[in-house]
């Protein structure tokens, strides 16, 4: 056993720094408690309730019916597939879209301040609006006597009696707009830090403007686009205000709509619980998978 | 230590020649370069030497095609690259902050070059690259896990694997500390010699830019005020703020009143000074006449020398190697000199002190000349 060679002040003013680490994180972790742990106990244990025989409707009693997992499971699955399905589309899209963004707003106009600040009020802007109320909007959009339909019909992509509205097209497109600024937002935080005299370096060093972006540029921004695609990914899997406005039919219920239709219209506590922990304990299990495959230190 | 040499197919040689010719760069509100025109030969270790602003940097970026000039023609082994991007440049950079790739390893950063090139042995050449600097050992660690010293070498290897056809060196000593700095300027002149490419060495620093480069060309307000081996410019500089920007000089106003045999006597303010008509740039009128203080003795007793001058010792400071003094003369002014430390203390302040050079030690600039321009405040 090693001896501890600091002195008895050292000693006490380690503890007091100690001490007030424990003070400052407390606040938090009680919130944390109150906000998060109980309730996904509490959700633990009312997906195991189950309904006596005869019971009236929203009536269930403490128990351990472990079946409830299996019969929202094999009613269910295809709509938490779908989810993530549409999660992952959304969140490629939105990386793709969001990083040219991003870099046009953090690298390209660096010197262009006031530009530059438009540009970020304009990427928020939309956080000023309801959630519920742009989705509603974009409803509008895609409608069929909109703009857009009309367009698409006019030059035939869509057919004379197609639809947007009601369609997974439509449902990916609201998720792709309504998670984009989380994908945007850390992006820019970590390109504005990118050191273009790096950029000048490896163009000295033989590399073309594209090499140079997927050299250089693009893996270190890695953090960025990770925290990125976590933050759009994780909420757009268990969002249901995209499909129940723009999708609403089977084609494109998500498994967000199916536990809100189970807690409120069907009033199926067990179910909903079971199908609210199986959509948190997959994404956490993906998430850990990602962050295993792609992770880097600065997250980990 | 492993040399470069040894593994390369082309011996000693394998710089190329580096030609700029009225080269000129504005930008809005100012202009950085103009027509500057500029002849480096292959293998040559050349310093551009200037105050921050004189467009020496400025000068280096549209050589590595960073910027591109405003005007006239940069060309590389007789080949015009005025046109090419920096990328397709055989020109290497080793730039003032290193810029090393703060996500690869120290040996990814020095073989990054030679990948894009997409030579089949770039880790073996990066590898000898690091050897050549001595860091071998670190290759697998990442550019924040060094020293600052230690990654300007990775920095000069990075740019030296690749054998370009000129080395660019952006005051690359700049961040290192007095006595690291010096064994990197052996080291690089060492290196320089034994690859033979032709090195740029951008630089403020008048002493980095003589110890290192076989040329020096000295810059001032986007100009090259003057050019050559760094014994040349300072024993016989042609302006004002060459004398005083390369070392320090002594500088008088006067005017040329004979011309005997060569030697021209200029009359400084009641005293006749004497300056051979070959190491002075006009030979008639109103002249500077100026003096390294090395070459001054000083002595409370008449001393030796075509030249002299008597006045009061204003300071005296002890600097280890010598003693500087500033002496006072009757209406000339302040005239700097020092002596070797040998036990001898010929003057303290206020004593009155008699001061000769030789005729051969003056040099002669333009009478218009500012005689403070280039003093280092």
């Amino acid at each position: 056993m090693s001896v501890d060679l600091r002195s008895k002040d050292e000693l006490r003013a380690e503890k007091r720094k100690n001490r007030t680490g424990i003070f400052l994180i407390t606040p938090g972790l009680l919130v944390l408690a109150l906000f998060f742990a109980l309730p996904v106990v509490i959700l633990l244990a009312m997906s195991l309730y189950s309904k006596p025989p005869g019971a009236e409707v929203g009536e269930f009693v403490p128990g351990l019916q472990f079946s409830n997992y299996a019969t929202v499971l094999s009613a269910y699955w295809p709509e938490l597939l779908r989810s993530f399905w549409f999660a992952l589309i959304s969140t490629v899209l939105a990386l793709l879209i969001g990083f040219p963004m991003a870099y046009l707003v953090a690298v390209r106009l660096r010197e262009k301040t006031l530009l530059q600040g438009i540009l970020l009020v304009l990427l928020i802007a939309p956080f000023f609006s309801s959630f519920i109320l742009r989705t509603q909007a974009w409803k509008q959009i895609l409608a069929d006597e909109g703009f857009v339909a009309q367009t698409l019909k006019f030059i035939a992509i869509l057919p004379a009696d197609g639809h947007l509205t009601a369609t997974p097209f439509a449902v990916v497109a609201g998720l792709t707009y309504n998670f984009l600024p989380f994908m945007v937002l850390p992006i820019y935080a970590n390109l504005g830090r990118l050191d273009t005299r790096l950029l000048e370096a490896s163009g000295d060093l033989y590399a073309s403007p594209i090499t140079s972006f997927a050299k250089i540029t693009l893996p270190m921004s890695a953090p960025g686009v990770f925290a990125g695609t976590l933050l759009t990914f994780i909420p757009a899997a268990g969002d249901y205000v995209n499909s129940a406005l723009l999708g609403n039919n089977r084609d494109t219920t998500m498994i967000g709509q199916v536990i809100d239709s189970r807690f409120f219209k069907i009033i199926d506590y067990p179910g909903a619980a079971a199908l609210s922990f199986v959509l948190m304990v997959s994404i956490l299990i993906l998430v850990t998978i990602y962050i295993r495959r792609f992770g880097t230190e600065e997250l980990m | 230590m492993t040399t470069l040499a040894q593994h390369t197919q082309s011996p000693v040689t394998s710089g190329a020649d580096l030609e700029l010719s009225g080269i000129s760069k504005r930008f809005a509100s100012f202009s950085a370069v103009e027509n500057l025109d500029l002849l480096v030969p292959a293998g040559t270790f050349f310093a551009l030497l200037g105050p921050s602003g004189c467009g020496k940097s400025t000068t280096l970026r549209m050589i590595a095609g960073l910027e591109a000039p405003s005007e006239g023609s940069i060309l590389i082994g007789g080949q015009d690259v005025t046109a090419l991007p920096s990328h397709r440049r055989e020109v290497n950079t080793v730039f003032q902050s290193y810029a090393l790739f703060p996500h690869l390893s120290v040996l990814e950063n020095v073989a990054f070059g030679l990948k894009r090139k997409k030579d089949k042995q770039a880790i073996d050449k990066a590898r000898t690259g690091l050897e050549l600097v001595e860091l071998a050992h670190l290759a697998n660690r990442k550019p924040a896990q060094l020293s600052g010293g230690q990654q300007q070498r990775v920095a000069l290897a990075r740019a030296l694997v690749n054998r370009p056809q000129v080395l660019l060196l952006d005051e690359p000593l700049g961040a290192l500390d007095m006595k690291l700095r010096r064994q990197m300027q052996l080291e690089l002149k060492k290196i320089q010699t034994e690859v033979g490419l032709t090195f740029i060495h951008v630089t403020h620093d008048q002493e980095e830019a003589m110890t290192m480069a076989d040329v020096v060309a000295v810059m001032n307000g986007g100009r090259i005020e003057q050019m050559g081996p760094p014994r040349e410019l300072y024993e016989l500089p042609r302006t004002a703020f060459v004398a005083n920007f390369l070392g320090k000089s002594n500088l008088m106003r006067g005017t040329v009143s004979a011309v005997t045999d060569g030697m021209l006597s200029v009359e400084v303010v009641g005293r006749t000074i004497l300056l051979p008509a070959e190491r002075a740039v006009q030979t008639e009128g109103d002249v500077v006449v100026g003096v390294r203080p090395e070459k001054i003795t000083i002595d409370r007793n008449p001393v030796d020398g075509q030249n002299q001058l008597t006045g009061t010792v204003v300071d005296v400071s002890f600097t280890g190697t010598t003693t500087e003094y500033l002496v006072d003369v009757a209406q000339i002014g302040l005239i700097g000199t020092f002596t070797q430390n040998r036990g001898q203390q010929p003057a303290a302040e206020g004593d009155t002190v008699f001061l000769g050079w030789e005729a051969e030690h003056s040099f002669g600039l333009a009478g218009d000349e500012r005689v403070d321009a280039g003093v280092e405040s």
